[in-house]
């Protein structure tokens, strides 16, 4: 039970002629919040691509509930449970919110099939989602966007989800209102790893942090820890916390 | 379901509008032509043979629209399935000498229905092997799939000559079928009721999916953002086999009534077809069915108006169409990708 | 010195040295090496070809362009040469004037197709030209009147190049010496002459912008190419060479028709010639119009020999069958599309190790 959810030993990748990943040993342990954070560049987004397939890794082995699943194809890692929220939200502008979720939800034919429990849950999580059900997905404003993104993540019971900047663009208040969500999903025994720049945010939810340069790990262990180390968070992520409100 | 069934009266205006103007074209080029045409009831007749050509074509296009919005693929040899098709028809029909020259409009039917299903069958299987053996290979290569999917229908002529001979081979409409419906002087043919039936089945057919099953949402999907729907979990390779296989069966279908209603078939009728499907789907815009299908009767009542008019334009008139709805609509009339 | 001739675009492999020098030399000296009417018909046509192939090569190869109107050229090209001498008489201004008018008629046709398609996006512009292309072929057939229809214009030469015309009475070395001897070597040295010219622009400057587009078409307008400009130009260019190619074609044939120079068949010999020699390189189209006019001429009774070898056989014999050549054809354009997708060029080359 103490093993890792998901654990990447070595994943190196390459992009055509680039060599982003140089070898990241990356472990997010069950059921707790784990961010991962760094500069712009450093290989965050392509470590969560590489996990979710949509980059072969080139050497390394990533391995998820104790499956290597390193080589397989997107859907199948997708149908091990596994839900991905990317960078660009990835969502679905011509069709309605409803579309989007009956999309999202493998088990359901119709919206009517979808868990009803769940949906109050995300409508009350997001009511904006309610109030929107209908409209087409493209006529949200941005933090509706990623609140649609997210819900579809959670719609049906994932083991793991991967978030790519939930909070890039968004006003302060809309992003209080997703740490407020994220809170409650953390309740629910879900294991996610999530990719954040903002350090205010990360410090709100994250229970395990590594730090990303240069296609490595440079730095994990315990929020609570880096949180208090203001020399550690100048020479990891070049600020403090204090100023970066 | 106590979500669901809250009502939403606080909501803003609700989904988009639906964009009317392409809509009214096709009424506004009929009326168009009236007075240049004359006579009310030659006018009727010909409207009547264009709505029907316009459905046959639009039945072949629909599956090339969508197979190039789905999957970004251009299938230059699609007139090789509605040669296949008509071919195939020719076959069956043959086989069944009683039913087609029966007066019974019920025997007719089934005829007809039974070489259609044949057709697309084997149109359906034909897209298989051209997905599996040339289409697969050069996903995302625009260049290269013009060229091999052309040479696969060069390849599928020679094929078609082989087993059917090259020659032009007749192919009668069958007998209740035959002649027409007189409304005062004006004539509609039989036959082309049937096209014109058959060809709103499909449109509403393929409305229906699009827009009311998940299927329909996962191909809506898919032509927006591939990457997306893969990380949903869904497999899209098999819904682009799905769809090609699809596409290339309502181009079977269609030959089969573009057969008939060109009384004879011939190996290179594909080729023919193609630069009106081309048209067609341009003036649609590349990936909608709606498109496709206002465009489709748009080439069909002006290809019956200006043969009656000025035939040697024909073909032209076709091509000015094209061009003043790209000046209009640089991407067609109903643009869906954002490709 | 062969190098400046070759505009410095040199073969760059032993093997293709020499298949090029085979060929140059059987055209060069064909009325003396294969004597014979059919045998020359062949040869002109391989020179025609040559060029046709080439200037769709500049458009294909090296813009990156796929165009299906290249034939329309071709035909215009052939067509006023035809025109002109059906109906000003077989003199040599009235071939002059019929070349003329056709690369007006060209340059205005194919910069006009160019602007107003060469916004939009490629697949778009490859089904435009298809229907451009279509319709001028019904239209040819169809304005009877000027262009003989289906049917097709006979018409003669002037004096100097008709067959009767002899400059000599005694063959001399195996060739007769008479006015086909003389539009052959006329037609020899106009498609040498273009070929070059066309080696000149694909390896000057312009060329080099052409390829750059074709790379990556919204760098080169980053870098301040503008991309709208280079390709009309190329287009246009294209469709000149194609218009002599053609005024060649008609002059060798002294007969025209839609059927000759505008069918979508021709178009698909074409790209099959393209692609199989091997795209962007210009040597492809001469390789590939040489084995292309070869096989057409002389497969189809290889196969028949080879069918009626089978009678054994009915599927065998069907296969073989001489009818059959384009389904070979086809098959072969298929593999080459897929395993050598540099043609034959790029596959010699690429043994040398470049």
């Amino acid at each position: 039970m103490n093993a890792p959810l998901l654990k990447l030993s070595a994943v190196e990748t390459r992009i055509g002629a680039y060599h982003i990943l140089h070898g990241v040993d990356l472990d997010v342990p069950r059921g707790q919040l784990t961010m991962l954070l760094g500069r712009n560049g450093a290989g965050k987004t392509t470590t969560l691509r590489t996990i979710m397939g949509l980059w072969r890794p080139s050497a390394g082995s990533v391995q998820f509930d104790g499956r290597e699943i390193g080589g397989l194809a997107t859907p199948e890692i997708a149908r091990l449970g596994i839900a991905y929220v990317p960078e660009n939200m990835g969502i679905f502008a011509d069709l309605s919110v409803r579309d989007n979720m009956v999309l999202a939800a493998r088990g359901a034919r119709r919206a009517e099939d979808i868990d009803a429990q769940r949906l109050d849950w995300i409508f009350s999580l997001f009511p904006a989602m309610k109030t929107f059900w209908l409209h087409p997905a493209g006529k949200l404003s941005g933090g509706q966007k990623q609140m649609l993104a997210v819900s579809r993540a959670i719609v049906e019971p994932r083991k793991l989800i991967l978030i790519d900047e939930p909070s890039k663009g968004l006003a302060p208040a809309i992003v209080a209102n997703m740490i407020a969500a994220f809170r409650e999903l953390k309740q629910t025994d879900t294991t996610i790893l999530l990719v954040e720049q903002n350090f205010n945010f990360a410090r709100e939810l994250g229970d395990t942090v590594a730090v990303m340069d240069d296609g490595r790990i440079v730095h994990r262990g315990a929020m609570a820890e880096l949180a208090e180390d203001q020399a550690l968070q100048t020479r990891l992520l070049g600020l403090s916390l204090a100023a970066h409100q | 379901m106590s979500a669901l069934s809250m009502n939403t009266t606080t909501a803003p205006p609700r989904a988009a509008a639906i964009d009317w103007a392409p809509l009214l074209l096709t009424p506004l080029l009929a009326l168009a032509a009236l007075p240049l045409v004359g006579s009310g009831s030659t006018w009727f007749t010909l409207t009547a043979a264009g709505l029907a050509m316009g459905m046959i074509i639009f039945i072949i296009a629909s599956g090339l629209t969508l197979i190039f919005g789905l999957m970004d693929v251009l299938n230059f040899g699609h007139g090789i399935f509605i040669a296949l098709g008509a071919f195939v028809a020719v076959s069956v029909l043959g086989l069944l000498p009683a039913w087609t020259t029966a007066d019974s409009l019920a025997l007719n039917l089934a005829a007809i229905g039974l070489a259609m299903l044949a057709a697309m069958a084997s149109a359906g299987a034909a897209g298989w092997l051209f997905e599996r053996l040339l289409v697969r290979r050069v996903y995302g290569l625009h260049l290269m799939q013009i060229l091999i999917t052309m040479g696969g229908m060069v390849v599928g002529e020679e094929v078609i000559k082989m087993v059917w001979g090259p020659q032009m081979i007749a192919l009668e409409v069958p007998a209740a079928l035959r002649g027409a419906l007189l409304f005062g002087d004006a004539a509609i043919e039989k036959y082309r009721l049937l096209a014109v039936a058959v060809g709103l089945a499909v449109f509403i057919a393929l409305l229906l999916v699009l827009n009311r099953t998940k299927l329909g949402l996962l191909i809506r999907a898919g032509v927006q953002d591939k990457e997306m729907v893969e990380s949903l979990g869904y497999r899209i390779h098999r819904l682009f086999v799905g769809v090609f296989v699809a596409g290339s069966a309502l181009a079977g279908l269609g030959g089969v009534m573009w057969g008939l209603y060109q009384q004879g078939v011939v190996p290179q009728m594909g080729a023919r077809v193609n630069v009106l499907i081309f048209i067609v789907i341009i003036i649609g815009g590349l990936g909608s069915t709606t498109g496709c299908f206002v465009g489709a009767m748009l080439v069909g009542l002006l290809a019956n108006y200006t043969g009656f008019l000025a035939p040697k334009l024909a073909l032209f008139s076709n091509i000015l169409l094209m061009a003043m709805v790209l000046l209009w609509r640089p991407q067609g009339l109903y643009p869906v990708t954002s490709r | 010195m062969i190098a400046r001739l070759l505009s410095h675009d040199l073969p760059r492999s032993r093997p293709l040295a020499v298949i090029l020098l085979l060929i140059l030399l059987g055209l060069a000296f064909a009325p003396f090496l294969f004597p014979g009417a059919k045998a020359m018909n062949v040869a002109a046509k391989v020179l025609v070809f040559i060029v046709l192939a080439a200037s769709y090569d500049l458009l294909l190869g090296y813009t990156g362009i796929v165009s299906f109107a290249h034939t329309m050229f071709f035909g215009i090209g052939a067509y006023g040469v035809a025109i002109a001498s059906s109906r000003l008489g077989p003199t040599w201004s009235a071939l002059a004037m019929g070349t003329v008018a056709a690369v007006l008629l060209s340059l205005a046709l194919s910069f006009a197709i160019g602007l107003f398609s060469l916004r939009v996006r490629a697949i778009f512009y490859a089904m435009i030209t298809l229907a451009v292309a279509s319709a001028f072929q019904t239209l040819a057939s169809q304005l009877s009147e000027l262009t003989g229809g289906e049917d097709g214009l006979n018409f003669k030469l002037p004096e100097l190049l008709s067959p009767a015309h002899r400059l000599m009475e005694e063959p001399l070395l195996g060739a007769s010496l008479d006015g086909r001897f003389i539009t052959y070597y006329i037609v020899f040295f106009c498609a040498a002459l273009l070929f070059l010219a066309l080696l000149r622009i694909v390896n000057s400057p312009f060329g080099r912008v052409l390829q750059a587009i074709r790379e990556n078409d919204f760098r080169a307008e980053a870098i301040g190419y503008r991309t709208v400009v280079y390709r009309t130009l190329s287009n246009v260019l294209a469709a000149i060479f194609a218009t002599l190619a053609g005024a060649l074609l008609a002059l060798w044939l002294r007969y025209n028709s839609a059927d000759t120079s505008l069918s979508f068949e021709i178009m698909v010999d074409i790209l099959l010639i393209v692609v199989i020699g091997g795209m962007g390189t210009l040597y492809g189209a001469v390789c590939g119009a040489t084995l292309f006019i070869l096989a057409q001429s002389y497969l189809q009774d290889l196969m028949a020999a080879g069918a009626s070898a089978a009678q054994g056989l009915p599927w065998l014999a069907a296969l073989l069958s001489p009818d059959r050549w384009l389904l070979w054809l086809g098959v072969l354009f298929v593999l080459s599309v897929y395993f050598f997708p540099t043609g034959v060029v790029g596959k010699l080359r690429k043994e040398q190790g470049r």
